[in-house]
């Protein structure tokens, strides 16, 4: 196995630890974190593949995982406000209670 | 697979499980947040310092104690109730291991993937920053408005109704 | 090799005496060993002969500071001090320089206490894991000229991500202590750290964008050559440093934004159920992080280890004058922390959002029109104003927001 090999298969463990997680856990902050963690998986391919691209100069790999961590930092502030208004109006943080589109 | 890599991957690998099986959130925070920093160190070994360093600054530095602060607020800082699954849960694990399943015979197999030569390769922060200004200008420029929109529309999304005066 | 021929190189130049001392040093030891194991010896010892006299140095200057900051917060409120406790096995008291000795061999011995209901893994980890930040971040500061542990590309950048990662750790301490002043008081810390280090980073955009760089060594160099070089005597770097300065004292958790802390009102905060070395090392943590950033200061705007005239430069060595800017901040931190009282938690978030983050963002302004007009006094004239007036709407501001009210008492249900 080669070294590229090694990292992609790290974040494709790190990809479907997060999917598992988001799929199966009640509690909605941690379907939240379950996404952060498929994002990272992502950038993680990004890094590994630009770091074994045999074009030197190109660093398109770097700039696209910068603008990721930033939108999954926008992600998070968003989905965590929904959850706490939603904690709010249900009085719960459970995905199988909230099952309503009427409020 | 060298040693350090293989140390790297089990502390990354082994946060994420903790983070999704534990069953106090706290818990699982603190353990996302060691996965993150192995993350940011699998980028270290890489040669990519500033995504590195900036995986520490966002990840841990704010997106983990936002994920605190949303727990606290939401009361569910104790242990969870005993099902800590959803009642579909059989499905969601199915799915996974079908993908990781799919993902790795592709990577193991893949004829390209193994021809792959190592270079030495950095990125210095002088042309990360060259690079932001000239050719993704545009994309920052969006990722500002994005920022901005994201920001006021969390603070509003969480204002309390009562506080609207 | 004989000690003569050791002393040799060290003597020819005497700025670089450290440097040349840890070659010689590297060199003498690696004589004795078999030659196969040579080279991967040396690599060794050079990494532990950076490391440990950084460690023990700033270990050192944390058991010294505690006691200059008893005798200065004595002098300042018209007392003595410690001035019982002297040398061991010595009959002189030397104004109570054994003081941090005493203290230390106390919280050694104490009962370390682990309340029932705590969670005694975390609690644990919390004060330990909290070193390894502290420590890290004196990885990327110039002490000298050559003498950096790590000169890092993105060195500035490794600072504030150690910086940051410390607030999760916080956290852990006030929450696994399972008392609910130690989860205010971390919530508390927790809201002051990230309000705060926005104006600390941003403050610090000027620096880089008229260096050019993210490194502290190519920060530092390009304010060679005395005083008039120090990126602190330009209209941005003075605003900058202020702003950084106050910044810094909130990320250090010292008075007057020590409220994370406030022994009258929250008994300590995340400290309150930790006893023994434990209390020990947060406090050490504590002062390890304000060492840090009078560092960090000390390298983004006055000069690093440079001299502050052109002719001192050379023969006396770096890193005399960064121990001695250092403790000129170390001293500002104990005035202040003497002078000024504590801040109510609204006024600090006031202070933060309202005042710090605008100011320093006009820092940053100022910054790029002082490059684009070149400097000189149209640059003073122009960057000043820029700088001036805002701030003096801005105070009005505060001020203005103040509400002089009769305390209301509210009793709890």
């Amino acid at each position: 196995m080669t070294e590229l090999q090694a990292y992609l298969l790290i974040a494709a463990l790190l990809f479907c630890v997060g999917l598992a997680g988001a799929l199966t856990r009640r509690n909605a902050i941690l379907v939240l974190v379950g996404i952060e963690l498929m994002l990272n998986a992502a950038n993680l391919n990004f890094i590994a593949f630009w770091r074994f691209n045999p074009n030197a100069a190109a660093i398109d790999g770097v700039m696209f995982v910068i603008f990721s961590i930033a939108i999954a930092a926008a992600e998070a502030a968003v989905g965590l406000a929904l959850i706490i208004a939603i904690y709010r109006h249900y009085k719960t943080s459970n995905v199988d209670e909230v099952k309503e589109l009427k409020g | 697979m060298s040693f350090p890599l293989f140390i790297l991957g089990v502390l990354t690998v082994a946060g994420a499980v903790a983070a999704m099986t534990l069953r106090n959130l706290i818990h699982c925070v603190l353990s996302l947040a060691v996965s993150f920093v192995g993350v940011a160190m699998l980028f270290l070994r890489l040669g990519a310092e500033f995504v590195g360093f900036a995986q520490i600054l966002v990840y841990v530095g704010a997106v983990a104690i936002l994920i605190v602060f949303a727990i606290l607020l939401t009361r569910s800082g104790g242990v969870e109730p005993k099902p800590f699954l959803n009642s579909q849960w059989w499905i969601g694990l199915a799915i996974a291991i079908a993908v990781f399943g799919s993902l790795a015979v592709a990577i193991v197999g893949s004829k390209d993937l193994t021809s792959v030569a190592l270079a030495e390769k950095t990125a210095p922060v002088k042309q990360i920053g060259i690079e932001l200004m000239t050719r993704y200008v545009l994309p920052l420029e969006v990722i500002g408005l994005l920022l901005t929109a994201a920001m006021l529309g969390a603070v509003i999304i969480a204002w309390q109704e009562g506080d609207r005066k | 090799m004989s000690l003569t021929s050791l002393a040799a190189p060290i003597l020819a130049n005497a700025d670089q005496f450290l440097v040349d001392g840890k070659h010689a040093v590297i060199a003498w030891l690696v004589h004795f060993l078999p030659v196969a194991w040579q080279d991967v010896i040396t690599g060794g010892l050079s990494i532990l002969l950076t490391i440990a006299p950084i460690t023990i140095g700033f270990a050192t200057l944390f058991a010294l500071s505690t006691w200059l900051e008893r005798k200065g917060l004595g002098r300042i409120q018209n007392r003595m001090g410690p001035n019982r406790v002297g040398l061991p096995f010595l009959p002189w008291k030397l104004y109570g320089l054994g003081q941090p000795m005493a203290d230390g061999i106390k919280m050694l011995i104490k009962e370390d206490i682990v309340p029932r209901n705590a969670d005694k893994v975390l609690h644990f980890i919390a004060p330990v894991a909290l070193l390894v930040p502290a420590f890290l971040a004196f990885s990327v500061i110039p002490y000298g000229d050559g003498m950096v542990p790590i000169n890092l590309d993105a060195g500035l950048l490794f600072f504030f991500a150690i910086g940051a990662s410390t607030e999760l750790l916080v956290f852990c301490a006030g929450w696994a202590s399972r008392n609910k002043y130690a989860l205010l008081g971390s919530m508390r810390a927790i809201a002051q750290m990230i309000s705060y280090e926005l104006p600390l980073i941003i403050s610090t955009f000027s620096v880089i964008m008229a260096v050019g760089s993210l490194s502290l060594v190519a920060i530092v160099d390009a304010q060679a050559g005395g005083l008039a070089h120090w990126h602190v005597f330009t209209p941005w770097g003075i605003a900058g440093f202020i702003l950084f300065f106050i910044a810094s004292l909130a990320e250090a958790n010292r008075s007057p934004f020590d409220i994370p802390e406030g022994e009258s009102e929250i008994i300590a905060g995340h400290l309150i159920e930790y006893s023994g070395f434990k209390y020990a090392l947060f406090f050490m943590a504590e002062y390890l992080g304000m060492f840090a950033m009078g560092g960090l200061a000390i390298s983004l705007f006055l000069g690093g280890y440079h001299a502050p005239f052109a002719f001192l430069e050379g023969w006396v060595p770096g890193l005399v004058w960064f121990v001695g800017k250092l403790l000129v901040m170390i001293a500002m931190f104990i005035w202040v922390r003497g002078t000024m009282p504590r801040l109510r938690m609204d006024q600090l978030m006031n202070f933060a959002w309202k005042f710090m983050l605008p100011m320093s963002l006009l820092v940053v302004v100022a910054a790029g029109l002082w490059r684009f007009v070149g400097g000189g006094w149209v640059g003073w004239l122009i960057c000043g104003g820029l700088i001036v007036a805002p701030y003096l709407a801005l105070s009005r501001g505060l001020f203005k927001a103040r509400h002089w009210a009769k305390r209301e008492y509210r009793y709890a249900d």
